[in-house]
């Protein structure tokens, strides 16, 4: 079993719920990740997702597309990002990364010396928001050969059939999209979701992450008591651009969240 | 003409060889697929086909004319050039052909709302006037820079009825638009549908779009058959994403002897890097995945999308569509492009010789012919699609033509 699933099945174990947030690697600045990174994980951050910038984020609202442009023209590539992966696991961070990153990038860079040097840099899993399973096949042949997984997202316009493809095909976790919609922070959940996640639960025993839209911790609390993991993006970035001290920032935007998930899995 | 082209077996699946498929978010796999459903459905429904048949004819203005280009023909001596006269399709471009096909479409699957994206404002009046006819509500997305350079169809637009929303990212052009129009897409697919305007992004809009779009071909077919009593040896069409071209090649693909040329945007020339050539710059235009479809894409070392510069918005886009991509790796077609300039040229004199202001975008094909004709022989054939009409383009050739055109000479008398 990888990394990420052992460490979500563990948390399961202990009743409590993975915090796993989302910043865009090279946003603000283009090293801010390798001060950024270890201040989530010491805010409580069980698993970093890590994203990678592209011009045309089709699937991104407009805080991922302004820190994904900004992050551009600070010169990140997906080669820059795998070297700031390894860098911070130099550093002695341990928690599981997830690359999050649109497959352009990882076409050119080509998909097996992709794999092999995500996999150096100490990355555990990749999530391609425009690589359906149907389209999948190289990139999960790479994953496998060199132990990554390869997490597809699940949405709540699946019908029985789509849920079956999909967790099948999925490794480590299901990537649950809250909402139907691109992502960025929202007011309020989707009123669905329970009854989504609970579709979901029916055809698989993977653990199950829920993301997109997810940006203050009374709708994380929500979510903590039906999901095995909490993904939070872009309430994260827009946290530190306001910031004086991102990394601080960050710090405690995370440590919030942890109060109020724990909080909600230890309530009767 | 003695050279022979392979005939090929088109393809109604995800992919043209190695380019097209499906690079889709998940939210949008359910709308792709019953989109698909429907779209066979329809096909294969005698009733619907009526309908479109009856609606191209009676509101449309189709079949649209075969004309010879006598005058432009005699100037350039050589082959005998006809034109495809898409400018005189209601709304005056090609692009109604596929709307209407679409819009009909998503009637039928229940859809009451319509996005679309649009870089000359073509697609988006084509657009706006069949969500007019059928009664659709209807947002287009259109950047900013195009809104600029193409103000009077975004009048058009709205006099329509449709709301017009500006994208102001990255290069404000076309590729921005269809973002946006997908991100609204994944927000509101639950009644929406995506009416994408070219032979573009993930399957089934390539097929979709080019059978719609077949109906070029197929008219120019019959009419130079019935002039000439022979096919044409060439047909030449520009080339952005490709819809107006692959609309005219595709049913002469299995005719061996028939040529065909895709004019890509060659803007200001490709070794600046200032263009829309994807064949033509081997440097930058390499296989990648752009709006849901693997072809060749404008882009940098890595992966990043390219922007592009033309000077027709028409053809201001970085990936050209999956099924040209195949034609010309399997050699049945052959692609080229025209500078901005030669395209100002060339619209110039259309417009002395022929009387016809074609589209800047159409004016790339004309370019070619103009190039082409000379060195052929005088029995040779050629279709040009004028695929557009120009009108919407004056203010652009007023700025780059300047006081030349205030100049009591005619333009075709300085050349001679």
């Amino acid at each position: 079993m990888s990394r990420i699933e052992t460490t979500l099945r563990g948390l399961r174990q202990a009743d409590r719920t993975a915090l796993m947030p989302y910043l865009t690697v090279g946003y603000p600045e283009r090293d801010s990740a390798l001060t950024l990174i270890p201040a989530l994980v010491d805010g409580g951050a069980d698993l970093i997702e890590l994203g990678v910038p592209f011009s045309d984020p089709l699937a991104d609202g407009p805080t991922i597309q302004a820190a994904g442009q900004q992050a551009l023209r600070n010169g990140i590539t997906l080669t820059r990002c795998l070297e700031q992966a390894a860098a911070l696991r130099h550093q002695g961070v341990t928690v599981p990364f997830v690359l999050m990153g649109y497959y352009n990038p990882i076409l050119q860079l080509g998909v097996a010396a992709f794999a092999a040097q995500a996999a150096r840099a100490g990355i555990d899993g990749v999530i391609v928001p425009d690589l359906p399973p149907e389209e999948a096949a190289a990139v999960r042949a790479a994953c496998a050969a060199h132990g990554l997984d390869l997490i597809f997202l699940l949405a709540p316009t699946a019908d029985t059939a789509r849920i079956d493809i999909v967790t099948a095909c999925t490794d480590g976790f299901v990537y649950l999209v809250s909402l139907v919609g691109v992502t960025g922070a929202r007011d309020h959940l989707s009123e669905d979701l329970a009854t989504f996640v609970a579709r979901v639960r029916s055809a698989t025993d993977k653990p199950l992450a829920v993301g997109f839209g997810i940006s203050t911790p009374a709708q994380a609390a929500r979510v903590a008591r039906i999901a095995d993991g909490v993904i939070v993006g872009s309430a994260l970035i827009d946290a530190i651009s306001y910031a004086d001290a991102p990394a601080e920032a960050a710090a405690r935007f995370v440590e919030a969240l942890r109060v109020a998930l724990d909080a909600a899995r230890s309530a009767p | 003409m003695s050279s022979s082209h392979p005939a090929v077996i088109p393809s109604n699946g995800p992919y043209y060889g190695r380019f097209g498929g499906a690079f889709i978010p998940e939210i949008l796999a359910p709308a792709i697929q019953e989109l698909e459903a429907a779209y066979d459905a329809a096909r294969a429904d005698l009733a619907f086909q009526a309908e479109l048949d009856a609606t191209l004819q009676t509101y449309a203005g189709r079949p649209t004319p075969l004309t010879p280009a006598h005058r432009l023909s005699d100037a350039l001596g050589g082959a005998r050039i006809y034109l495809k006269r898409e400018d005189l399709a209601h709304t005056g471009a090609h692009k109604i052909n596929n709307a209407l096909g679409q819009a009909l479409l998503a009637r039928r699957m229940g859809k009451k709302r319509i996005v679309a994206e649009t870089g000359a404002g073509q697609h988006g009046v084509a657009t706006a006037t069949v969500c007019a006819l059928l009664g659709l509500e209807c947002v287009i997305y259109m950047g900013t820079t195009d809104i600029e350079r193409q103000a009077l169809n975004v009048l058009r637009m709205q006099l329509l009825g449709a709301e017009v929303r500006a994208v102001d990212a990255g290069s404000c052009t076309l590729k921005d638009a269809i973002n946006e129009a997908i991100r609204d897409w994944v927000t509101n697919v639950r009644t929406t549908h995506y009416l994408l305007g070219s032979a573009l992004g993930p399957h089934p809009y390539p097929r979709i779009v080019r059978d719609f779009q077949r109906v070029i071909g197929q008219e120019a077919r019959v009419q130079i058959l019935a002039t000439e009593g022979r096919l044409p040896d060439l047909l030449i069409a520009c080339v952005g994403g490709g819809s107006n071209a692959i609309g005219l090649f595709h049913p002469f693909l299995d005719d061996e002897a028939v040529a065909m040329v895709g004019v890509e945007a060659g803007g200001s020339g490709i070794d600046g890097g200032q263009h829309a050539a994807r064949f033509a710059d081997p440097e930058r235009g390499r296989l990648g995945v752009l709006h849901g479809t693997q072809t060749y894409v404008l882009q940098d070392p890595d992966g990043q999308i390219a922007l592009t510069d033309s000077i027709s918005a028409g053809l201001d886009y970085a990936a050209v569509g999956p099924e040209h991509a195949w034609l010309r790796e399997v050699s049945r077609a052959a692609y080229t492009y025209a500078t901005d300039a030669e395209a100002l040229d060339a619209l110039q004199r259309l417009s002395e010789l022929e009387g016809i202001i074609p589209a800047l975008e159409s004016a790339h094909a004309v370019a070619e012919a103009i190039k082409r004709a000379p060195q052929l022989p005088a029995d040779a054939l050629i279709i040009v699609n004028v695929s557009g009409r120009g009108d919407k383009d004056m203010q652009t050739v007023a700025e780059m033509l300047g006081d030349k055109l205030s100049s009591d000479q005619p333009h075709s008398g300085r050349r001679a």
